[in-house]
């Protein structure tokens, strides 16, 4: 099965665009299943977070799945168009990745 | 905004790398013993990274009521599980610390199962009795680092917390280390910290191995970065397997190595690709439905039968429940099995395929009783210091070593910080590391791709089950990816969570302690414990010596030698 993924790219201040990427997976693989081997065959540029890659226990890979949030390790890949977009209340890093660290944690 | 080369600077008594378990109780402790500046760094975020989160269930430690047990008798089962390698000092401190620190959690009320006015506790195998206390069944590690994060919070502005700094290199002055260089993630900016103490807790090198149990960030960057300082690492070929890590169906939202408390609790049983039990054709018990099967053997057992071509289809065992009625299942596990459904396993139904995990490593930096390195000024905690588990390490035993190793080298770091005479930073000394941070390679490298090979190379060949041949093999392509690195990072400094610059400074670190790893287990000319040598399959009395590692300056590759075990 094929997914495609049409992912925001770039920084902070510049002009939002998305990219598309086409992904072929097995059924019951995740957004960060696909993200991974996305950084590995097509584009290692390609910006989002996540600590514990499966588990669901570091909640850092939240982003927007077609404007909703998720869990990028839970939600789970499907064949069709899948837009994905950073956290729109949290200041952007890159790309899918955003500042989520508590204020008193962050070197400042 | 600060220009390119004028870098930020943070100055704190005690530096501690890395949030987890061993990191946290550090700082907690490195402040409650008059440390007035304890900076608590973290690659990821705090409290949220690293393997303490990842933890599912058990921790091990003698807290039962006077009489029923003593961290002697969990002394005595840690050594014969190490198998001759520990370090018995470190091993004591483990079992009797650590049984301090979990009555202490308990304080901290991060919430230990009861059973009736005592501490609920399983047997795990390896244990001569039930010693096992646990939060949840799933959710030990969470708690923990919850309460740990809690606490450091409590402390108050004695502890500096801040994540997404990512350390490189650890600054050496005179034969001391004085500090560290750092990448920050999130901006991509370099930048330097110093300090009178620097406590190394980034964990063990389960992201060598492609399938692992824990988070992504566990790159063994601790021993490399304790290499290039001067420091000895100890045991480097003991790396654990986790014998029944999920492997089949994908399964979501849960971690690999959820399989333990389901064995604790059920039993279950292990089967071949022909659903016949096979434990007892290698060297293990008929279980009859207790959890009874120690790692290593599990470990052997597992792929023994799937290289006889009896494995299941996708190359494990079977483990399978459906001898459970549904009523017990969802008895003991309730909310899980509804988990289960959704990644559509049902255990009445369906057994489920394991094979083994890298999960955790034995060895490491080696340090003395008060998680001293050799070199003034470094200390180690965790899973990141070799030498208490020996060749194996017992279930259980990690959280425990976390808090211990923790507590203790905070208290000496702060000591330290404490006494006259420590170096203070210089920049200087800092400056080639510093220019590493600020380089762009002339070409582009897909890093990432890089990491999933060494990965690829370490599991086929520097796994559980080793060869003289396969060694050689590794060892080779490692050095290829050590040519094709280079000396300098791709992309721009300075760009925001720039994962491939990230993966570049791991990889730094990931080389030189995979050759470490191969390095250990190439010499080591016998099987012992988690290190078996399909070319030299029995223990052999003549190896029982821990094998150490030190880098020379500007050396390569480090030099490997053999010492006697510690008395």
């Amino acid at each position: 099965m094929i997914a495609r993924l049409l992912i925001r790219r770039g920084g902070a201040g510049e002009a939002p665009r998305h990219e598309a990427f086409e992904i072929g997976f097995e059924p019951g693989e995740s957004i960060l299943d696909a993200l991974r081997r996305l950084r590995v065959s097509q584009d290692p540029t390609l910006a989002f977070r996540y600590a514990c890659i499966n588990a669901n226990a570091c909640k850092e890979c939240m982003m927007l799945l077609d404007g909703k949030v998720i869990y990028a390790c839970t939600a789970r890949l499907e064949a069709r168009e899948m837009r994905l977009d950073p956290l729109p209340n949290k200041p952007l890093l890159r790309d899918l990745a955003t500042v989520i660290a508590p204020p008193d944690e962050r070197l400042g | 905004m600060l220009s390119r080369k004028e870098v930020a600077h943070l100055q704190a008594d005690v530096l501690v790398i890395g949030a987890g378990g061993a990191g946290m109780y550090a700082a907690i402790e490195a402040a409650r013993r008059g440390a007035a500046s304890v900076l608590l760094v973290d690659r990821s975020l705090i409290g949220r990274g690293g393997a303490t989160v990842m933890t599912q269930m058990t921790v091990a430690a003698a807290v039962a009521p006077d009489g029923e047990d003593h961290w002697r008798y969990h002394l005595a089962d840690t050594l014969t599980a190490g198998r001759g390698l520990s370090d018995p000092k470190l091993a004591a401190l483990l079992c009797e610390v650590g049984a301090e620190c979990i009555l202490e959690m308990d304080a901290w009320k991060v919430g230990w199962a009861r059973d009736g006015d005592r501490f609920a506790a399983v047997q795990a195998p390896g244990h001569d009795r039930a010693r096992c206390v646990y939060v949840d069944f799933l959710s030990t590690g969470p708690a923990v680092s919850r309460t740990l994060r809690a606490q450091v919070q409590r402390v108050g502005p004695a502890i500096r917390r801040i994540g997404e700094i990512a350390v490189t290199d650890l600054v050496v002055q005179d034969g001391a280390v004085t500090g560290a260089t750092a990448l920050h993630v999130a901006s991509g900016q370099a930048l330097t910290i110093g300090a009178a103490a620097t406590i190394i807790a980034t964990g063990g090198l389960t992201r060598l191995y492609g399938r692992n149990s824990a988070s992504a960030n566990m790159s063994g960057d601790g021993y490399a970065l304790a290499l290039r300082a001067g420091a000895t690492l100890v045991d480097m070929e003991f790396v654990q397997f986790f014998p029944i890590g999920h492997l089949a169906p994908r399964l979501i939202g849960m971690d690999p190595i959820m399989w333990d408390p389901f064995r604790y609790k059920l039993g279950g049983r292990l089967l071949n690709g022909a659903m016949e039990e096979f434990l007892p054709r290698w060297g293990g018990d008929a279980e009859n439905g207790k959890y009874s099967t120690t790692r290593d053997l599990a470990t052997y057992a597992i792929t023994k039968e799937a290289e006889a071509g009896r494995g299941s289809p996708s190359g494990g065992a079977w483990l399978s429940f459906t001898h459970v009625p549904e009523a017990e299942l969802r008895g003991a596990f309730g909310p899980v099995i509804d988990r289960l459904a959704r990644n559509g396993i049902d255990l009445t139904r369906d057994a489920i395929e394991v094979s083994p995990i890298a999960h955790y490593h034995m060895g490491g930096v080696r340090v003395d009783a008060a998680m001293r390195t050799d070199v003034p000024g470094l200390l180690a905690a965790g899973e990141a210091v070799g030498g208490a588990n020996g060749a194996n390490r017992l279930s259980g035993n990690a959280i425990t070593e976390a808090f211990a190793f923790g507590r203790i080298a905070g208290a000496e770091a702060a000591r330290i910080a404490a006494a006259a005479g420590t170096r203070a930073f210089n920049a200087a000394a800092a400056a080639p590391a510093l220019e590493r941070l600020h380089a762009t390679a002339a070409r582009g490298m897909n890093t990432a791709a890089m990491v999933e090979r060494l990965q690829r190379v370490m599991s086929a060949d520097v796994g559980p089950f080793r060869t003289v041949t396969g060694l050689a093999r590794a060892s080779v392509a490692l050095e290829a990816l050590r040519d094709e690195l280079g000396d300098a990072p791709p992309g721009v400094p300075g760009t925001p969570q720039d994962l491939t610059r990230l993966d570049w400074f791991d990889l730094r670190q990931m080389i030189l302690v995979a050759e470490a790893v191969v390095q250990g287990a190439t010499a080591r000319t016998e099987s012992r414990g988690s290190h078996q040598r399909e070319d030299f399959p029995e223990q052999d009395a003549s190896w029982q010596v821990n094998q150490i590692l030190q880098l020379a300056k500007d050396a390569a590759r480090p030099d490997l030698s053999r010492v006697a075990v510690a008395a």
